[in-house]
Parts: C-alpha cells; sequence; structure tokens
C-alpha cells in the first residue's frame, strides 16, 4: 500500500443550524458530520459506506469544499484548503472533482454534451476553442463513447451513457483526486458493472485516488482498498477491506453486513436484527450514537462516547466493547 | 385445485406520438396461493409493466392488447373501471417503491388504513379503527394507537413501507403484487420489511408476485423466478435451479455482473451495451446484440420458449433449441468478459 497521504482531515465537523422562534436564532446544530479524521494514500480507493443520513456524502462534499466546514482541518498534499476562499480554492479544484448520482441533473438539457464538456477548459484553462475540442473527443473516447456523441443533447443517451459523460467530465483537468458520490447506484446492474470497469481502467492510467461513497456494500468491496464505515456523522469503523469485511469489529459493521441479502436461495441466514430507525442527527444521541439500536449497548455506551482506537495495524473502531 | 393466478399470451402496447410499441410480448405464466412469484429484470424488461397491467393500472397510453388475466378463474382483461374497483385493494393489492408518492399527504395513515376497510368491508368507523390499530400492531410499528393519527410526512421511509403494507394486507388480498418495495430503502430496514413480507404470507396464505432487480433479494424470498428481457420471458425456473443452474446467456450475465459481498476474488462480469429501448425493432433474438454466444440463427429468427425437463421450467435460447443439452456447452461464465480482464 502507498504511504504518502494525499489528504488528512482532522477532527472535521460540518453542522448545518437548526433555527427556530421569532428571532430565528440557532436553537441546535444537525450534526452532519461529526468530528471525521481520516487519511487518504496516494493511488487507493477508499470505500465509505453507511445508510442514508450518516453524513457519507456530506463527508466527500465537504472534503471538496461544496460545503462549508465548521470545525477541523483539512490538507490537500500538505497544504491547508480548509480555510482558502473560494477564489484560492480555484487552483486545487482542478485536481479534486466529483462524480454525482446522477449527472443528468447537472446538465443542461438545450447543451451539446460536446458543449458542456468544453466548458470546463474554458473555465480551468486557456486552450484555444479547436484544442478544446481535441481534448473532448479525446475524453469522449477514453470513457467509451465516440466523436458522434459530440453533437447530441443530454435526453439522447442511456444512463449507462450518462454516467460515462459525467466521468469525462470529472477527469477533463487530469484530478489526482475523485469522489465518487454514489456513482452506479442508479445503474442496472448490467451497466453497473461496465462502468466499474472503466473506473478501475481510469484509475490505472492516471494513478487516480478514489474516494468511493456508496450505501451498496459489494460493488465496495469490489472496488475498494480500504472502508470506512459511518453512521450518524461519526466513524465507527475503518480498515483494509479484508479486515471489514472478514473480520468486522463493531456490532454497526456486523449488523449491515449480515443484512445485505445473499445471491444464494435457500440459506437461512443468521442476521443480527436492528431494531428501530436511524435517530435524526439533529436529534443526537448522548454517549455512543449507535447505543439506541445496538444489540449488545451496555449502561457505559449510553454515558460515554467511545474513544477512536487502532485495534491492530490500521484497523480503528470506535466501540466500548471492543 | 387451479391456479390463483393464471396469465396467458399477455401482450401489452403503448400508443407514442410516432407509433405504437410493444413492451410487453406474449408473457404467459401461473401463481399458486402461498406462492412468491419473483419478475426479475433491468429498467425497460416490462416487469413494473407486467404488474401493473394485473392491477388494470397501466397509463393512459398503454392497454392490454392480447391475452388474458384471471384471478381464480375469473376474466381480468376487458372488465369495466367500476368492477376493477371493486377488485383493487380487496381481492388484489399493491404496494410500491415509494410509499410517499403512494400515500395521501393530506389524510393521516389512519384513515388512509381504513378506507378500503370501510368501502369493501362495509365497516363501521369504530371496526375499522380497531382493525387498523391491529394491522399496524402486524407490520412492527411500535405504539399503533398513536400511530394512526399521524400524517405520511411525520414517518420515516421504512415505517412508511410499514404503513403501506398494513393498507395493502387491510382486506386480506388472495393476491398481493410488490414492484420493488424495498429498493428505495436501507439494508437494515429492508431486511425489517422482507422479514414482515414473509411473516404475512405465511399468515394470510396469499400468492405474491414481487418485482424486483436484486438478485439478493430474489434469493431471499422467491419460490419461482421469472427473468425477463426487453418485454419477453426468456427464463423461468425454481429460485434454487434458476440460480444454481441458468440456462440462458443474459441469466447468467446479470448473476455474474452482482457484486458478491463474501467474495472478493469473485470475478464480476460485464454484459456489454445496454437494454434496448421498446420502439426498437430488433429482429431474431432480442438480446443477440448482447449476446457472446450469439450465432446466425439468433439474428434472423426469434427463439421460442421452450420447457426444460419440468414442469413450469422454460428458457427462450436457441442454445436449447439446437441441442437440449447445450447447456453444457455455455461456458459456466455466459461467455462474458471480466471486470478485472488484466
Amino acid at each position: 500500500m502507498p504511504t504518502q497521504p494525499l489528504l488528512q482531515v482532522e477532527d472535521l465537523k460540518t453542522y448545518y443550524p437548526i433555527k427556530g422562534g421569532v428571532l430565528k436564532r440557532t436553537k441546535s446544530h444537525v450534526k452532519a458530520v461529526n468530528e471525521v479524521s481520516l487519511e487518504i494514500y496516494e493511488g487507493e480507493t477508499l470505500g465509505v459506506v453507511g445508510e442514508s443520513g450518516c453524513g457519507k456524502s456530506t463527508l466527500g462534499r465537504t472534503i471538496l469544499g461544496l460545503e462549508s466546514k465548521s470545525g477541523g482541518s483539512i490538507q490537500f498534499k500538505g497544504n491547508d484548503i480548509g480555510s482558502l476562499t473560494e477564489r484560492q480554492l480555484k487552483k486545487y479544484k482542478k485536481d479534486m472533482q466529483m462524480i454525482f448520482q446522477d449527472p443528468f441533473a447537472s446538465l443542461n438539457p438545450r447543451q451539446k454534451i460536446g458543449k458542456a464538456l468544453e466548458e470546463v477548459f474554458v473555465i480551468h484553462t486557456t486552450m484555444s476553442k479547436k484544442e478544446r475540442k481535441q481534448r473532448v473527443l479525446e475524453l469522449l473516447s477514453e470513457v467509451g463513447l465516440n466523436k458522434e456523441h459530440y453533437d447530441r443533447y443530454p435526453h439522447e443517451f442511456s444512463g449507462g451513457q450518462r454516467q460515462r459523460i459525467g466521468i469525462a467530465r470529472a477527469m477533463a483537468l487530469n484530478p489526482s483526486l475523485v469522489v465518487c458520490d454514489e456513482a452506479v447506484s442508479a445503474l442496472d446492474v448490467s451497466v453497473q458493472a461496465q462502468i466499474i470497469k472503466l473506473l478501475k481502467e481510469l484509475q490505472a492510467k492516471h494513478q487516480l485516488t478514489y474516494v468511493f461513497i456508496s450505501h451498496d456494500l459489494g460493488v465496495v468491496r469490489h472496488i475498494s482498498d480500504r472502508v470506512l464505515v459511518m453512521y450518524l456523522g461519526t466513524t465507527v469503523e475503518l480498515g483494509t477491506t479484508e479486515q471489514i469485511f472478514k473480520n468486522p469489529q463493531h456490532p454497526y459493521t456486523k449488523a449491515l453486513l449480515s443484512s445485505i441479502p445473499r445471491p444464494i436461495p435457500g440459506r437461512k441466514r443468521e442476521r443480527i436484527k436492528l431494531e428501530g430507525d436511524l435517530p435524526s442527527a439533529s436529534n443526537y444521541p448522548t454517549g455512543c450514537p449507535f447505543h439506541t439500536r445496538c444489540p449488545v449497548a451496555t449502561e457505559a455506551c449510553r454515558e460515554a462516547k467511545p474513544e477512536w482506537r487502532e485495534v491492530e495495524e490500521g484497523h480503528y473502531v470506535a466501540c466500548h466493547l471492543v | 385445485m387451479g391456479n390463483l393466478l393464471e396469465v396467458n399470451d399477455l401482450t401489452i402496447k403503448f400508443r407514442t406520438a410516432k407509433a405504437t410499441s410493444t413492451a410487453v410480448r406474449n408473457v404467459s405464466f401461473s401463481l399458486e396461493a402461498g406462492e412468491t412469484l419473483c419478475i426479475v429484470g433491468e429498467s425497460g424488461s416490462g416487469k413494473s409493466i407486467t404488474s401493473l397491467s394485473l392491477m388494470g393500472l397501466l397509463p393512459e397510453n398503454g392497454e392490454v392488447s392480447n391475452g388474458s388475466i384471471r384471478l381464480n378463474g375469473e376474466e381480468l382483461v376487458g372488465k369495466t373501471e367500476e368492477e376493477l374497483r371493486k377488485i383493487r385493494g380487496n381481492e388484489i393489492s399493491m404496494i410500491f417503491q415509494e410509499p410517499m408518492t403512494a400515500l395521501n399527504p393530506v389524510f393521516t395513515v389512519g384513515y388512509q388504513i381504513q378506507e378500503p376497510l370501510r368501502i369493501h368491508k362495509r365497516m363501521s368507523k369504530q371496526e375499522a379503527t380497531v382493525k387498523s390499530v391491529e394491522l399496524l400492531k402486524q407490520v412492527g410499528i411500535p405504539n399503533p394507537k398513536e400511530k394512526i393519527h399521524q400524517y405520511p410526512h411525520e414517518l420515516s421511509g421504512g415505517m412508511r413501507q410499514r404503513v403501506m403494507i398494513a393498507m395493502a394486507l387491510a382486506c386480506e388480498p388472495s393476491l398481493l403484487i410488490a414492484d420493488e418495495p424495498t429498493t428505495a430503502l436501507d439494508v437494515t430496514i429492508q431486511a425489517q420489511i422482507l422479514d414482515i413480507m414473509d411473516d404475512l404470507k405465511e399468515e394470510f396464505g396469499m400468492g405474491v408476485v414481487f418485482v424486483t432487480h436484486d438478485m439478493g433479494v430474489v434469493a431471499e424470498i422467491a419460490d419461482r423466478v421469472m427473468v425477463m428481457y426487453a418485454g419477453d420471458v426468456i427464463e423461468v425456473n425454481d429460485v434454487q435451479t434458476l440460480f444454481e443452474d441458468p440456462k440462458h446467456p443474459y441469466t447468467k450475465g446479470l448473476l455474474g455482473a452482482v457484486p458478491n459481498v463474501d467474495d472478493e476474488t469473485q470475478e464480476m462480469k460485464v454484459i456489454p451495451g445496454s437494454m434496448p429501448s421498446m420502439e426498437d425493432d430488433i429482429p431474431g433474438c432480442r438480446f443477440h446484440p448482447r449476446c457472446p454466444m450469439a450465432m446466425d440463427i439468433c439474428k434472423e429468427k426469434k427463439p421460442a420458449l421452450i420447457d426444460v425437463g419440468k414442469e413450469n421450467a422454460a428458457v427462450r435460447c436457441w442454445l436449447q433449441e439446437v441441442d437440449t443439452n447445450a447447456d453444457t456447452t455455455i461456458a459456466a461464465s455466459g461467455g462474458f468478459e471480466n471486470v478485472l480482464s488484466d
């Protein structure tokens, strides 16, 4: 595994205020990302998993500066980028890109795909019109589309092709870090496999670092080197893919893994049942955030928040019982 | 005993501004009471349209142009809206993917569960209230007495789906149609809902038609599986055989494309291309442009759905027709390329 951290996040917090009363004073906060610390190494794929509302997308967006952080620091290639202004951030933005779940939502329906992709170069480079077109054609072929697609409109593309466009846009400026937020979740399985293949090929070719945010643990297992499990804005477990899937330590990770329906009929599984729903992030439980649903919670879990500890090399867990 | 549901030669057409296109072609299947049939396919396969047609809920521009749907021997195709309304929610119920759009935001959940009871069973308000509390308890909602006074937006996604199930089961239907009921839910909640559905199926002895694209869910709940591709049924079998010995190259590809959580060494398969739209006129087998095993005949003539050995098991593929032992000659992989092809 590579050892140089490309991105270092320390004690990161993203809070949203809840305003109320006549004077619209801030009453409390939604703690979307709460005290997250992690390092992302060059060339690796870090999978981030958790249920909806666990803060995995907010974490990705905060790293890229799309959400402003409320505390903590973000270091990218050794530079503190967390406190930069929008203008100062622009040169780093080239280096950090994002692939969204539905690229169609971010494409102008009246603009041809070629023109939409060229916009990236208008903003970030001084290329001539001819050079831009040349580069866009190269990009299209790199993501498995062809010349004819340059003059087409977004609605003429299928779901898989749209995701290829989203990938082309993200790859346009040769970034080093790409955050994939549920990048394959909306696709049918046969198309999903094609996109995973493309992402892997591009990573090998351009030495990309991926933060792969997904709720699909099967996909995460296949694409990730390391996996981070989040629950209610906090990190509950981090380890290599092998450690997380073969030797999960946190009760939440275990329950999550046992809940996935396996494509093997007739096998009655030992499922760890979680009662109830995810508590809302505005009504944050005291102590361990998972204690309200944890099958093995004790008195200590209700009172104190567990520490983020290294239990074996590179394997971190936040649980009193581990 | 006859089958609960008999669908024969069902063809569904859609009128669009340009032309009429066929969304579902000659689909036949049957379902016994207490049985769960999964209809599997990707978007555009016609699986949801098939399930909607059972309820008589096709969109305005769609119609059943051929075939029959019989519930307990009674023909449903051609019934008037009025007649269908007496059956819907009573003998057949449906659960949808997104409960927030299927529930009415301006009525309490209690009111919405009581509605079918009052209309179909002619219960009094009091009886219906008692029954609705009982139903909410059955689907595992805590404090059902308070919950009946809440509105859909006050509930979480998992709770809303439970309310939908309670509503669907209110009149103890003999047939339940579930269209991707757990797709929008998180896995831990999905596990809870699947358990509830399984328990209730046992209790009520319903037949269930379950539409999904998730092979994991299929393995968990199906008795039999019907795989659809671009409007055609391409393979039918019991769940065990379908997973262990899939016959159609598409079924093989589909099973191979699902990433397995338990096995990181699994080689994920890639099916090239994408699902054709229903307007596309493809000669021969509709899968042949994407099929790694395609032969000349596949491009010219459409294969028939032929039986493979036992009752209720069939496959639509020339490889089967040419040689009934052909499955041994098709590579176990179905001939698809791996994701990791280095």
